[in-house]
């Protein structure tokens, strides 16, 4: 445990309300397995992290307590230094600016992709809006420029369904594009992509952080390589290591934990 | 001729289907006065009183099954219980023809209904007052199942009560209900509910002209409910429905609070099997505690999965076929075997026409139009229209 990182250490104390994603001591378990285990982990303000670890680290298991569909049993998450992510649910969370990418391209598949786009669109989501206001009158420049930045524009009638696996991952994150969260979590973006699809994908992801916080689990080697930023390891529910990537993959423990499974 | 409508159009055959289907309503609109009371009875093309009592029924039954298929078929909310918002504005609606009777009744009692001066009731139950006056009754035709649906429908969403479950207990809703008005203190008539009714705004209930009129406001109020229901699906709103019922979860996640997208569905819904309820009273003249029942909620179910769920034509094309059908079936000869037929259709409909019968024709018809659209329409669109 000698060459675990903290993170305090490294950034040197922020404040509470510096980072935007603050979490310390987080634990849940299910039936007795510790899927997160004290984890403890922050996200400064326009900042891309890439998360690797094993399978079972916890990785989507962190995600879902971000977001709200899990509860953690004790621990503190903070999102922009004032709300409190274990009090508040799903779509609260998702007002506050965090969209979330899934593992498994999960798109709206029996509509079209302009639709998809369309529900995703930052502005007010209540029935009423939806019914005669803002969110029911939408205009198509705002669906076709997400359509052009991911390049589904020759696709924006077909079925969502339709679309091949890498078309429904750009999708996604058109969705996510369109939502302008704060902060995006972004789960294993190029899984089912070729490499090329996988190299253009972490362009994109670079210029998005540009003006938005990032944080990526992903397992493809190739691809955190090319994002280029700082990487958390996690291990068995909590922070293995952490820092630029040449750095963890000479880590001896992240070498074991993926090596010695 | 239709498909050639179509052709030109190749991907709004949901249009055109609801085009045929709002001028089929506005026909019959027109066709029923004519062929009914402008015919004289014998002659051909007349439409007998049976027929016209029986068209009444099928139209408040194809409401019902819109209002059902808004929330089953785009929302994903398998309501097992819809029979009890219908049965409650046919409650409503009784209340209010109870009260015309009068002295007319059997004890000629001029405030209390027979049931009651038989039960020995000494004053009309509080809940009566004011259904005297059809304004207040056509308020609470809307008014009960409303409540009921917002109360019901708040406390089982956003417990996140879903799928299968939210089936049941609806269930439990319909059937609590059925054994709340089968006891006679319940004051609503009891086993026998109400009937016996003699007219509705002064016109007499069974009277030739009162009943076409009734049908007429039946074709209207279904066109209405169908807009309605077409206007909701179709705007943003009817998108996040669809959201829901494929990937809730997604749906949250996007921001969307869920709880109040399906709550406000179902009292639409509800509201519109509360008119329905309300239409068909007066027109097979009894409303009693085995409407509540939950086989008829199932029953409804099974007019929009044969019809074509999420598609509101096929839901009100549905309700058509089975009770036509079910009227076929159930007189005569074949009485007996009603409930094989039903459960045949219910097992042989989702194996060979998932979609039901609207949706598989909807299916077909977009398909070749397109094919019309693709290579071949270039070559030989003469081919094509001669065809």
């Amino acid at each position: 445990m000698s060459t675990l990182v903290k993170p305090k250490a490294e950034h040197g104390k922020p404040a509470l309300t510096q980072a935007l994603l603050y979490l310390d001591g987080v634990s849940v378990a299910f039936d007795g397995f510790k899927a997160i285990n004290d984890l403890s982990l922050f996200i400064l303000p326009g900042e891309m992290r890439a998360i690797i670890g094993p399978n079972g680290a916890g990785k989507t298991t962190m995600m879902d307590i971000i977001t709200g569909k899990t509860r953690p049993d004790g621990g503190i998450v903070y999102f922009d230094g004032k709300h409190d992510l274990t009090k508040l649910d799903e779509a609260s969370i998702a007002d506050l600016g965090i969209g979330r990418k899934f593992q498994k391209p999960t798109v709206f598949e029996s509509q079209t992709v302009a639709d998809n786009i369309l529900l995703a669109l930052r502005g007010p989501r209540d029935v009423w809006s939806a019914l005669f206001g803002e969110r029911n009158a939408i205009e198509p420049h705002r669906i076709e420029e997400i359509l052009d930045i991911v390049r589904l524009t020759r696709e924006q009638k077909r079925m969502a369904g339709d679309l091949s696996h890498g078309q429904k991952q750009w999708l996604e994150i058109g969705m996510l594009l369109a939502q302008d969260p704060k902060l995006l979590l972004v789960d294993e973006p190029v899984a089912g992509m070729t490499d090329s699809e996988t190299e253009e994908t972490a362009q994109l992801l670079k210029r998005i952080s540009k003006d938005h916080s990032v944080i990526v689990v992903e397992h493809d080697m190739t691809f955190v390589r090319a994002l280029d930023t700082r990487v958390t390891c996690l291990h068995e529910g909590s922070v293995l290591a952490e820092g630029q990537i040449d750095d963890v993959s000479r880590n001896e423990r992240v070498i074991e934990v993926y090596l010695g499974r | 001729m239709i498909l050639k409508a179509l052709g030109s159009q190749p991907f709004s055959v949901n249009a055109a289907a609801s085009r045929i289907f709002v001028g089929l309503l506005l026909a019959g609109l027109v066709l029923v006065p004519v062929l009914h009371l402008a015919i004289p009875e014998g002659a051909p093309f007349h439409l007998p009183t049976y027929v016209v009592a029986l068209l009444g029924k099928y139209l408040c039954f194809a409401i019902l099954a819109v209002a059902l298929d808004l929330v089953w078929g785009y929302c994903g909310i398998l309501s097992l219980g819809h029979s009890a918002f219908f049965a409650l504005g046919g409650y409503a609606m009784g209340m209010y023809l109870m009260r015309q009777i009068g002295t007319r009744g059997v004890y000629a009692n001029p405030i209390l209904p027979d049931f009651m001066v038989f039960l020995n009731y000494k004053e009309l139950p509080w809940f009566w007052y004011g259904f005297h006056s059809f304004p207040f009754a056509l308020f609470m035709i809307f008014f009960v199942p409303g409540v009921l649906s917002l109360v019901f429908g708040w406390l089982a969403f956003r417990s996140r009560v879903t799928g299968v479950y939210l089936s049941i207990i609806t269930q439990a809703l319909t059937y609590a209900l059925v054994l709340a008005f089968f006891r006679n203190d319940m004051g609503l008539g009891g086993n026998n509910g109400l009937t016996d009714f003699k007219d509705i705004l002064g016109f007499t209930v069974q009277a030739s002209g009162t009943r076409t009129i009734l049908c007429m406001i039946s074709i209207a109020t279904l066109l209405a409910t169908f807009l309605v229901a077409q206007r909701l699906v179709n705007s943003t709103f009817g998108k996040v429905l669809i959201a829901i019922r494929d990937t809730e979860s997604r749906t949250r996640f996007l921001g969307y609070r869920v709880e109040n997208y399906k709550l406000a569905v179902f009292v639409v819904s509800a509201l519109m099997a509360g008119v329905a309820g309300a239409l068909y009273v007066p027109q097979v003249g009894i409303i009693n505690p085995s409407e509540f029942v939950p086989a008829n909620s199932i029953e409804a179910v099974i007019w929009v999965a044969v019809g074509g769920r999420g598609t509101l034509v096929g839901a009100a094309a549905g309700a058509f076929i089975v009770n036509f059908l079910k009227t076929w079936f159930t007189s005569g000869l074949l009485a007996p075997y009603w409930l094989f037929v039903l459960g045949t259709i219910f097992v042989v409909v989702p194996l060979a026409l998932p979609k039901g019968v609207v949706g598989a024709l909807l299916d077909r018809f977009s398909t070749k139009s397109t094919g019309l659209k693709g290579a071949s329409a270039m070559d030989e669109p003469a081919g094509k229209a001669a065809e």
